[in-house]
């Protein structure tokens, strides 16, 4: 029986139980009418025995299904002849794998013998019994599950105290899902990354200056050892991303300026919505019109000047990337516009200066660390865009401070190394988990840092 | 005579200066909103000039004798060998009779797509009796044909520049004086999946991908996040742990998207070997990142309820999670679901993290189901995008026109739940 069918089957358990919960507190104290005499709610009652009956199920569902493979492999493997067993553990994956394509009637990639035939179809056997197996095991924890709490009604049981804690403990879980991703992404970039460094040195990763991840296939084939230098990458995202800055702070924040002091509310109620617009759009269509659009408008231009333009310039992924983080630069400097108290402002005003001198020497200065964590933020997203780096910049991994030449970034490489087929344990794709560690570093320390600097400037003024 | 400089006059004296400099700032910030607001004019024209088109294709009439030799040659019916570009084939012969020789009329058979084939095989499997008969038939052209027609490509170069031959346009500006080409809606790209040939490919498998893997999605964490919120908001004691998980999820709402999609891939799929390319798995990884969005957007609403609300109902003998649940939350609930929407329509526009899970595949088919593999809207953009042909970049444009119709209806829904439901307090 597949998975769902149980699950969806468990649902219709629980609402069952709990009518008969209900029906049973109702009935011990004599029917519909009595219902003061007990200590809950009758509903009460009757998610208690829901409760009782789905939850040990689940739990057991999903135990079972976690480890179910790794028995059934290891069950398999017992069965093999000695020959099998005695092979190196890749060589046994692989034919593991044969074995079970061969079990779903697919493709495989070894001589068939009898053996495996027979191996084969032991994991069929396997897999069925298991299943019928855990068919059984379910739907009889769930029966037993809440047929205790059944018996255990009575009017006295303090069925809401024990349904709330429940719940509360629900709740918990799913604010602790938060927690539990975070250090889902910090160990699983980290053991890969772990992984690698054992094979290349950390040294050599962070301060070498030669990127090429081609590794050989064969120890005698010449200029594709693998060179893990990642500093060009490094440049190439701080090039992109200045660029990207150089375009998005002084627009982002003008037009904060001119929208919060300037600009009549009815062009605000026009405008506002419109770079709220550019935020909304997809960063993929941003890199499809940075690479058909933008570079051959860049590449024009350069050429017409008399300069020589790569086809995918990091000033076309740069320029482009900066025009999707204006409204993000725009409305945390608005915030933090609107964070300065009036009386500062009017104080400003009111002794005879004009506006842009209120802005730029009283109200900016006073909003100036809201501003600075509003563009650590900017930066740490500029770091992290994907998408239009992966379609506007280039591949070649140049060390390079020419923001017409191609640029290639971490995000860049770690798409380039993990798209298509992979095995995890070459230095290739391990690498880009050491990338996607510093990745997830840096941009984490920024994001510390720029939140903390934005509440800490919010509550101030507050 | 020299006067002494009083402080009126020095303020005077300095006035055009500040006056300037006030205009010089207001313009400065003119122009920055107009660099926004132009950039999105661009864009969007940019972005419907090249996709306009790819909403209509050009189709070629053509009488089709299906004879009953070339679709059951034993006499009896069978789909998979009856030889339907044959018919295609002296449809096309009999149109242009004077052509010979092999090359020619290869060339010729070039114009028309090979979908012509399927569309005749699939109105032969509809209706069985058309065996025999002469059909008058719209044939989907050949992309190059339908780039030809659309203007895209120039005629008048030299004939080695073009990917079509001087003869070529010879016979098709023939049939367009004949009235045998026309442009009529593209339906293939509604209901299609993916396909090498750009007059065959649509983006019905990448839709559906993206909808099973908004299911999972939205299954996983709107629950999950509002009853996150309600935690944060309603019981968390002031702790260490309430502030770990309270800074943890504004750190995880401006963690790069790509860094969940290292997640998926080291999680679900290398630990947890969940299938490759499968919606299931781009829905979990996507529910992971919109998770903050749901669970700020939430914390949000649930703030805005006045406390009055619950002392009103505390005092009338309710149990907190009973003032939580049966008052708190429904009047949060527009907020939670305009966070949700807004939340969805971020992860319908995703596409790092899932290029990361294997949703990049080149596939075919259209998923029916949570395991099968899939591409996503957003990735089929990409995909297009790097494709070199001409047909494809207006059908990329095309496809990103639908996304963010998509996006728009997403963000138009979140606005009239907000207005139709919000209460004022």
């Amino acid at each position: 029986m597949q998975s769902t069918t149980l699950i969806l089957l468990l649902g219709f358990l629980a609402i069952i139980a709990f009518y008969l919960g209900r029906g049973r507190s109702l009935s011990l104290v004599g029917g519909p009418g009595k219902g003061r005499a007990l200590h809950s709610l009758p509903g009460y009652y009757g998610y208690f025995v829901s409760i009782w009956c789905v939850l040990p199920a689940l739990a057991m569902l999903f135990a079972w299904v976690l480890v179910e493979p790794k028995i059934i492999t290891a069950l398999v493997v017992n069965g093999l002849p000695e020959s099998a067993q005695q092979l190196s553990s890749g060589e046994l994956d692989l034919l593991i794998n044969n074995l079970r394509n061969m079990a779903s009637g697919d493709v495989v990639s070894i001589a068939i013998d009898d053996d495996l035939e027979r191996a084969a179809s032991h994991f069929n056997e396997y897999h069925a019994k298991s299943r019928q197996l855990l068919a059984v095991l379910v739907i009889g924890l769930a029966v037993l599950g809440g047929s205790v709490a059944w018996r255990k009604i009575h009017p006295e049981l303090r069925a809401r105290n024990k349904v709330e804690t429940s719940v509360r403990w629900a709740l918990i879980g799913a604010s602790s899902i938060a927690v539990f991703t975070t250090v889902g992404i910090v160990f699983s970039v980290l053991f890969e990354a772990i992984v690698f460094f054992q094979k290349v040195p950390v040294s050599d990763f962070l301060f070498g200056t030669t990127w090429s991840p081609q590794t050989a296939i064969r120890a005698d084939q010449v200029g594709s050892s693998g060179s893990f230098g990642a500093v060009p990458l490094f440049a190439g995202t701080m090039l992109i991303t200045s660029i990207a800055m150089f375009v998005a702070v002084p627009v982002g924040l003008m037009t904060a300026i001119y929208l919060a002091e300037y600009s009549s509310s009815r062009i605000r109620g026009i405008a506002k919505p419109l770079l709220e617009l550019l935020a909304g759009i997809p960063t993929v269509v941003y890199g499809f019109f940075a690479a058909l659009t933008v570079a051959p408008w860049v590449r024009m231009a350069g050429e017409s000047v008399g300069f020589e333009v790569a086809s995918e310039s990091a000033l076309a992924a740069g320029l482009v990337m900066g025009i999707m983080i204006i409204p993000l630069v725009s409305s945390l400097t608005d915030d933090a516009i609107n964070a300065v108290p009036a009386a500062m402002r009017d104080g400003a005003l009111g002794l005879g200066s004009t506006r842009s001198e209120t802005m730029k020497k009283v109200i900016l200065p006073a909003a100036l660390p809201g501003i600075v964590g509003g563009i650590l933020l900017a930066v740490s997203r500029a770091i992290g865009e994907t998408m239009i780096v992966v379609m506007a910049a280039g591949l070649a991994a140049n060390l390079t401070a020419n923001p017409l030449s191609a640029v290639t970034t971490v995000t860049v490489q770690i798409v380039t190394l993990l798209v298509g087929d992979q095995e995890f344990d070459s230095a290739k794709t391990l690498a880009a988990f050491a990338l996607g560690l510093m990745l997830f570093v840096v941009t984490l320390i920024l994001n510390v840092i720029g939140l903390y600097v934005v509440r800490k400037y919010r509550e101030q003024y507050e | 005579m020299t006067k002494e400089l009083t402080n009126k006059d020095k303020v005077e004296a300095g006035l055009p200066r500040r006056r300037r400099k006030e205009t010089l700032f207001r313009a400065t910030g003119m122009i920055a909103t107009a660099i926004g607001i132009a950039f999105l004019a661009v864009f969007f024209a940019t972005l419907i000039g090249k996709g306009a088109s790819a909403f209509v294709q050009t189709y070629m009439r053509l009488d089709v004798e299906l004879t009953a030799e070339q679709i059951a040659p034993g006499g009896e019916l069978d789909l998979a060998y009856a030889d339907f570009d044959g018919l295609v084939r002296t449809a096309l012969r009999k149109e242009f009779p004077e052509v010979s020789g092999r090359a020619e009329r290869r060339e010729l058979y070039r114009l028309l797509s090979i979908g012509a084939g399927y569309q005749i095989r699939d109105l032969v499997a509809e209706n069985v009796d058309l065996i025999g008969t002469t059909q008058t038939l719209w044939l989907p052209t050949s992309a190059t044909v339908d780039m030809l027609m659309k203007g895209n490509i120039d005629a008048s170069l030299d004939a080695s520049l073009r990917p079509l031959s001087d003869q070529q346009i010879g016979w098709i500006n023939s049939l367009q004086r004949a009235g045998r080409l026309d442009k009529r809606f593209n339906a293939a790209l509604f209901t299609n999946g993916d396909s090498r040939e750009p007059e065959l490919a649509g983006i019905k498998g990448a839709m559906m991908g993206s909808f099973f893997m908004l299911v999972v999605t939205i299954a996983l964490s709107f629950p999950i996040g509002v009853a996150a919120a309600i935690y944060l908001e309603e019981f968390a004691p002031k702790n260490r742990w309430s502030d770990l998980v309270e800074v943890n999820i504004n750190n995880l709402a401006a963690v790069p998207s790509i860094v969940f999609g290292l997640l998926g891939l080291a999680v679900f799929i290398n630990w947890m070997s969940l299938p490759r390319s499968a919606p299931l798995v781009g829905g979990l990884v996507l529910a992971l990142l919109t998770l903050p969005v749901i669970i700020i957007a939430s914390r949000a609403a649930i703030k805005a309820v006045p406390p009055s609300i619950r002392e009103a109902a505390m005092g009338l003998g309710a149990s907190r999670m009973q003032v939580v649940f049966h008052h708190v939350m429904p009047l949060a609930m527009p907020g939670m679901l305009t966070g949700a929407i807004i939340g969805m329509s971020r992860a319908l526009g995703e596409s790092a993290p899932l290029l990361m899970i294997g949703m990049i595949a080149f596939i075919v088919d259209v998923p029916g189901g949570f395991t099968d593999p899939s591409t996503a809207l957003p990735v089929q953009i990409y995909l297009w995008a790097d494709s070199p042909e001409r047909a494809f970049a207006e059908r990329t444009s095309a496809a990103i026109i639908v996304l963010l119709a998509f996006l728009v209806l997403m963000n138009l829904a979140a606005v009239i739940v907000r207005r139709r439901m919000e209460q004022k307090w």
